[in-house]
């Protein structure tokens, strides 16, 4: 349990250094920035739908660190590494989602206060919009390494990436902008039960993929 | 050393086969190896030696044939697997930690190799040849049974190549079994050579 650690903090510090840290949030506050130029200034219309496009911005950010999950580790041998000391890859990849949850879920909830306020989100709509991404995030990291596992060393990653999440995410985007309907509370129930499918069925995709993948 | 060695670490290879992608890259290969065994292994480019390493550290399934290896097997191939912002040392702690193994376990590696100095250095910062004293570092610590190095003296110095051969030696005269895949001779009393030459390069599908 406690290499599990070790490898999942692993995740974090390379998630967090050499820019991985403000790149997917500043990208997720330019969306909150960006959406009020196109839309004009319309109070009443941020506050409606203001919500629902944190949702896409936190889904299209989560996509930013997917060349970085799984590919470095893949070429500089530290998979090899991780095998050969008897990890099964369904561990190895359980510890990449969960360092990816600390090291890219965390700081995306802690700015999106600063994203609520840049685009009026209601008080009421602001709480169940922080609360369905934190259920959410688990579903986004277990995704994102998945992806990641699945691409890594193909040419366009990234994009190929990119139309890979956008049907698998599609539940938890729906159940997610759910939750911001007034008196929504079956909602949030099951985003739960999205979430904790994903997450947990992800480590199983993942590994299977690193397994694969190996030669 | 003497102390974590596991008892009598042994490879037994019976007509095993081995596939990569989609090709056959070795058949028919027996080999037995025991305690104290430095054996070294010798062929052509590409005639099966990491391939062979590969497998004996289960990267890669055997496609046929048994293989028994009993002793935990640290390899070091061109593979680094050091995080290159990381301090060399830290760098490598990362995997002596994971496996348990002391701190001061993996200074007397690093000063084996003469690293000492270089404790403190990110990495991306090392030469060629330092990365791979590196490398071999984390295979020194660590507390395998079984050594497999694949190109060891690649960027070596005559002075690391004959620092390197002499953990070798001490690591087979504790007991355990080294194998050297390289286009020179080690330096040490070689045990046994293998040579792997594949005269039929054929398609396994």
């Amino acid at each position: 349990m406690k290499g599990f650690a070790r490898i999942a903090w692993r995740e974090v510090r390379l998630s967090w250094t050499g820019g991985g840290l403000w790149l997917p949030i500043v990208f997720y506050l330019a969306v909150a920035t960006l959406f009020p130029f196109v839309t004009g200034p319309d109070k009443a219309l941020l506050s409606r739908v203001g919500g629902s496009i944190l949702w896409i911005a936190a889904l299209l950010a989560s996509l930013l660190p997917i060349e970085r999950l799984v590919l470095p580790d893949r070429q500089s041998g530290v998979l090899d590494q991780l095998v050969l000391r008897g990890w099964a890859d369904e561990w190895i990849a359980a510890a990449k989602i969960c360092g990816h949850i600390i090291g890219f879920g965390i700081p995306l909830l802690l700015a999106t206060p600063v994203a609520i306020a840049l685009l009026g989100v209601p008080d009421e709509k602001a709480l169940a919009l922080v609360l369905g991404l934190a259920l959410a995030l688990p579903a986004f990291a277990g995704l994102g390494v998945t992806i990641a596992a699945l691409t890594a060393g193909l040419n366009g990653a990234s994009a190929l990436g990119g139309l890979l999440l956008v049907p698998l995410a599609i539940p938890i985007l729906i159940f997610g902008a759910g939750t911001l309907d007034d008196g929504a509370t079956n909602a949030l129930q099951l985003l739960a039960a999205t979430s904790l499918a994903m997450t947990a069925l992800a480590p199983f995709a993942a590994g299977a993929a690193l397994r694969a993948a190996r030669d | 050393m003497p102390d974590s060695q596991a008892a009598s670490p042994t490879i037994i290879l019976d007509r095993v086969a081995i596939i990569r992608g989609s090709r056959l890259i070795l058949r028919n290969f027996s080999l037995e190896a025991e305690s104290g065994e430095l054996i070294w292994v010798r062929g052509a480019n590409g005639s099966g030696k990491s391939t062979l390493f590969r497998a004996l550290s289960g990267l890669l399934p055997i496609a046929s044939g048994t293989a028994e290896t009993r002793g935990a097997i640290a390899l070091c191939d061109d593979n680094l697997a050091l995080d290159l912002d990381q301090p060399l040392e830290k760098a490598i702690g990362f995997w002596t930690t994971l496996d348990g193994i002391s701190p001061q376990r993996l200074s007397v590696a690093m000063e084996t190799l003469d690293l000492g100095s270089l404790a403190g250095l990110p990495v991306r910062l090392l030469s060629a040849g330092q990365k791979k004293r590196g490398a071999l570092a984390r295979l020194l610590a660590s507390n395998a049974s079984i050594w497999l190095l694949d190109e060891p003296y690649n960027g070596l110095d005559q002075a690391n190549v004959a620092r390197l051969d002499a953990a070798i030696s001490r690591h087979c005269e504790a007991g355990g079994i080294a194998f050297v895949a390289s286009h020179i001779a080690p330096t040490v009393n070689v045990g046994r050579s293998v040579v792997i030459d594949r005269p039929l390069v054929e398609a396994a599908i």
